[in-house]
C-alpha cells in the first residue's frame, strides 16, 4: 500500500510550498521508468487532504513515455518492454533519456 | 485567480532524507550494509544464509528481515550466533527509510561489520524507495524469465550488484543469457554481475570476496 505514503508525501510538499493559500491542483510528473503512482491515488488524496488547504484539490499527472538514446548513433527512440536495442543501428549500447522524473512539478493556489 | 507555484521536488524527498540519516548513523558506527531486493521466490533468503555461511568468521554480520512471506528463522540465525531484528511492514509492499530507522537500534551496530537486509518480495516499488544502505543489489533468478529487465526497468536501472541466482537450473529453463545481459546492460552498464547458486553453493566465493573487499575498504574510507 505505498500509495498512502506516496499521497502523504506529496501533500507534505504541496502545503510546505503553499503557505497559507488554497491549494487548486498540484501538478506531477511520472517517468514511465517510476511508474509507481497510478492515478487512483486520487482516492487516496481526497481522503487526506480534508481538513487541510488542499482539501478539494486536484492530482494532475503529467506522464513521461521512456526514451532512449544510442550510445552508437544518437537516434532517439521509445524502447518496448522486448527490446532495448537501437531501432535505428542495432546496437545495444544506449542510454535512457527520459522517463526517471517523479516530481511535484508545481502546485495551483489561489 | 490562480497562481502557479513551481516546486520542482522529488516526492519521495523526505523518505531520501531519513535515508542519508540512516546511512550517516551505519557509517558512524562503521557498519557496511546492503538492500536485497527481488521478486518473491527469487532466492533473497537462500542468497543471505548463503552468504552468511560464506562469510564465517571472516566479518560480524547482522540481518534485518523484511520479507514476511519467508523470513528468516530465529532458531537459523541464533545458531549461527547472528543479530536477527524482524520488521513488520503490516502488509506493506517495500521497506522505506523510517521501517529501517526503526529497526537498526534493535541491532548490536557497534559489534557489526556488515548488515544485511532482506526486502518486501516485489519488482516495482522497493526502486523507489531510498533505505539508506550502502549497497543495492538485486538478485534474478534463472526460472523467472530472461526478459524481466524489459518488464521492470525501474529495479534493473537502481541497484549497483545483479546477482542471477538459480543458475544450477540453466539446463531445464529456457532462458537467453545473451538477451537478459543486453537488457541489463542497456539500464545500467556499470552493474556488478554475480551468477551463482544458493542450491549448489557455485558462485558464492566470487561475491563473497567482492563484498569483503567492499566492507574492508568502507571502513577505511
Ligand atoms: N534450484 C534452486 N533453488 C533455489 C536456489 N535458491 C533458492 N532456491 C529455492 O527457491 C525457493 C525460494 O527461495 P527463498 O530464498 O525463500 O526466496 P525469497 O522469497 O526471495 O526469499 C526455495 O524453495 C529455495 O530452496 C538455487 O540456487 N537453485
Ligand atoms: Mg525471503
Ligand atoms: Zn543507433
Amino acid at each position: 500500500m505505498h500509495e498512502l505514503s506516496v499521497t502523504q508525501s506529496v501533500l507534505d510538499i504541496a502545503l510546505a510550498n503553499a503557505g497559507a493559500r488554497k491549494i487548486k491542483q498540484v501538478n506531477l510528473v511520472i517517468g514511465q521508468f517510476s511508474s509507481i503512482v497510478d492515478d487512483s491515488v486520487q482516492f487516496y488524496w481526497d481522503m487526506i487532504t480534508k481538513g487541510t488547504p488542499a482539501q478539494g484539490s486536484l492530482l494532475h499527472f503529467e506522464r513521461i513515455a521512456g526514451e532512449m538514446t544510442c550510445r552508437r548513433c544518437g537516434h532517439v527512440f521509445h524502447p518496448t518492454d522486448e527490446t532495448f536495442e537501437c531501432p535505428s543501428c542495432s546496437s545495444p549500447l544506449v542510454k535512457i533519456s527520459k522517463g526517471e522524473e517523479f516530481q511535484v512539478e508545481s502546485i495551483d493556489v489561489e | 485567480m490562480t497562481t502557479r507555484i513551481p516546486v520542482v521536488e522529488n516526492i519521495l524527498s523526505a523518505n531520501d532524507r531519513i535515508a542519508d540519516r540512516n546511512r550517516v548513523l551505519l557509517d558512524e558506527k562503521g557498519v557496511y550494509s546492503i538492500n536485497i531486493m527481488a521478486s518473491p521466490g527469487a532466492g533473497k533468503t537462500s542468497f543471505i544464509l548463503k552468504t552468511l555461511e560464506a562469510l564465517k568468521g571472516r566479518l560480524k554480520l547482522g540481518v534485518i528481515e523484511g520479507d514476511l512471506a519467508t523470513s528468516i528463522d530465529a532458531e537459523k540465525a541464533m545458531a549461527a550466533g547472528l543479530p536477527a531484528v524482524q520488521i513488520n511492514t503490516g502488509g506493506g509492499c517495500h521497506l522505506d527509510a523510517v521501517m529501517l530507522a526503526d529497526a537498526l537500534p534493535a541491532l548490536p551496530l557497534s559489534d557489526l561489520d556488515l548488515v544485511l537486509v532482506e526486502n518486501v518480495g516485489n519488482l516495482v516499488c522497493p526502486a523507489n524507495f531510498q533505505i539508506g544502505t550502502h549497497l543495492n543489489v538485486l538478485i534474478a533468478s534463472i526460472p523467472e524469465g530472461d526478459d524481466k529487465p524489459y518488464k521492470y526497468p525501474g529495479m534493473y536501472r537502481g541497484v549497483q550488484v545483479l546477482i542471477i541466482n538459480k543458475t544450477d537450473l540453466m539446463p531445464y529453463v529456457t532462458f537467453n543469457m545473451n538477451y537478459f545481459i543486453k537488457g541489463v546492460e542497456a539500464l545500467n552498464p556499470d552493474v556488478t554481475i554475480f551468477p551463482v547458486s544458493c542450491k549448489s553453493g557455485e558462485g558464492m566465493d566470487a561475491w563473497a570476496y567482492w563484498i569483503t573487499e567492499k566492507v574492508r575498504a568502507g571502513k577505511q574510507g
